[in-house]
């Protein structure tokens, strides 16, 4: 958990934002090729332009674990990441 | 087609992309060039000096490069737009905007296609597509011998982007000419080349007329009545990107649904696999997507420029081919295996950088519906080997002709 983070942690539950995993779409490199909201349409969203973001600020809920990677395996432009 | 280059025979030094050989022996050529020859950009002076960057690292930075490379040619030819008689508008703009383009307008002329393309937007036309499929195989009737390429891959994007864009269905074999004249004809005298390209401006502009008169809910009508920064379109501008969207929306997903067709025709586990497993075909079409990646595009340099030790001049070609990236080993596992199940796939079928391809959505979801249609009306089916498969010849890679036999259909 990063410390910027913190005032955002105060209505998640304690556990889901300290132990768990984060993803992240750097919208500088994301070119829209939508293969993260394919994949995994419960942790990203696409706007009206097809570009993509995180959803819930990022926090993978418990067993999706691996729906996270998956995203990230596939971006073509390297724009996700994830913290864990 | 009139060669005007002759065949080649040394692929280092001296290749032509749009000698039929090339597309015909893709795999074997770059593996040549980059495993025994140790050569990771090929260079050509036909089309007065053209470069072929064939790792991931080098197409990728050319992609990215927009200071030292225009897009305002994309398409390899024999002449440059210095050479021409009627120079394409100069970038930013180009001639087939935002394919054409360079920043910043490149940036504007996207944004105004992209809604029209998003996943949201495009998502709707499934069940269109699938009754267009559907009715491709009822035309077959019970024939054991089917060309998947000439009665089925071919007509699914035309009938999709002619409907979208409001052009006559019944005008698809001219769209596939124009297509053959952008994309593979690029030997041809220049002179026959430029009456064919009046034909083609003359058509759309009869039509643009039309929606001007009668407005109508349809992309060109969308074109018509957008804006950049306050202005509507130049007409220029409406008719370049009316043709980028016909010749790019129809070559490039015939050539991908086709060549999935030709693998599963070749490849009897992985056509099983599909047929007893439908979650797995998105990922097999991913797959196809980054093996056999129909598209290569092109690049001018824009001053004289060193690259990682070519001498590159000021208006050189350089091709980039995606199709090349996506079997780069330093990128991809078994890169030269095609695994219907590879999870972790970055493939750039669909380019990379600023330029992605604005129809990607829409590909995406021709391809796999033509696959599924395909798999389930006709669950057993093999290469004709008593007949030629044909490829397309020139920067977009597909079957032109793929003769298949039907073992099982319902």
């Amino acid at each position: 958990m990063r410390i910027d983070d913190a005032p955002m942690c105060s209505f998640l539950p304690l556990s889901r934002t300290l132990n768990g995993m984060r993803v992240r779409v750097d919208t500088a490199k994301c070119q829209g090729h939508n293969r993260c909201y394919a994949l995994a349409p419960e942790l990203f969203d696409v706007d009206d332009y097809g570009n993509a973001h995180e959803l819930n600020d990022g926090v993978v809920p418990a067993g999706l674990e691996d729906k996270a990677r998956l995203a990230l395996a596939n971006c073509p432009e390297f724009a996700i990441s994830i913290e864990e | 087609m009139t060669d005007l280059y002759g065949p080649v025979s040394d692929w280092q030094n001296d290749f032509d992309h749009a000698d039929p050989k090339y597309n015909e022996n893709i795999h074997e050529i770059w593996t040549d060039l980059l495993e025994n020859k140790k050569c990771p950009v090929a260079h050509t002076e036909r089309y007065g000096g053209t470069w072929l960057p064939l790792t991931h690292e080098y197409v990728h930075e050319v992609a990215y490069d927009t200071e030292h490379f225009t897009s305002r040619s994309v398409v390899v030819s024999r002449l440059k737009p210095s050479q021409m008689e009627i120079p394409p508008p100069p970038a930013p703009i180009g001639n087939a905007p935002p394919i054409t383009s360079d920043p910043p307008f490149h940036h504007e002329a996207r944004r105004l296609l992209l809604p029209a393309f998003a996943p949201k937007k495009i998502e709707p036309w499934e069940e269109e597509v699938r009754q267009i499929c559907n009715e491709l195989i009822d035309k077959m009737g019970d024939a054991e011998f089917v060309d998947a390429a000439v009665q089925y891959a071919q007509h699914i994007p035309v009938m999709v982007i002619a409907r979208m864009l409001g052009l006559p269905l019944e005008d698809s074999d001219k769209f596939r000419g124009w297509v053959h004249l952008v994309l593979e004809a690029v030997n041809e005298e220049p002179e026959t080349r430029r009456k064919k390209f009046e034909e083609f401006d003359a058509y759309l502009d009869l039509h643009v007329q039309n929606h001007i008169e009668n407005p109508r809910d349809d992309l060109i009508s969308y074109l018509l009545d957008a804006e950049i920064m306050g202005n509507k379109l130049m007409p220029e501008h409406v008719r370049g990107t009316i043709v980028l969207l016909l010749i790019a929306g129809i070559d490039t997903t015939w050539s991908g649904i086709g060549s999935s067709l030709w693998h599963l025709a070749t490849n009897s586990v992985d056509r099983r696999r599909l047929v007893e497993n439908p979650d797995l075909r998105p990922t097999a079409v991913e797959e196809f997507l980054r093996a056999y990646a129909p598209v290569t595009m092109a690049r001018l340099v824009k001053e004289d420029y060193d690259f990682h030790g070519c001498p590159m001049k000021a208006e050189d070609w350089v091709l980039l081919p995606f199709p090349a990236a996506n079997r780069d080993p330093n990128v991809f596992e078994d890169a030269d295996k095609v695994i219907i199940d590879r999870a972790e796939n970055r493939h750039a079928a669909f380019g990379l950088g600023i330029h992605r391809c604005v129809g990607s959505n829409l590909a995406r979801l021709e391809m796999n519906v033509a696959v599924d249609v395909f798999l389930e009306r006709f669950p057993d089916f093999e290469l004709n080997t008593s007949e030629e498969v044909k490829w397309s010849v020139g920067q977009v890679r597909g079957p032109r002709s793929l003769p298949v036999r039907v073992l099982a259909r319902r």
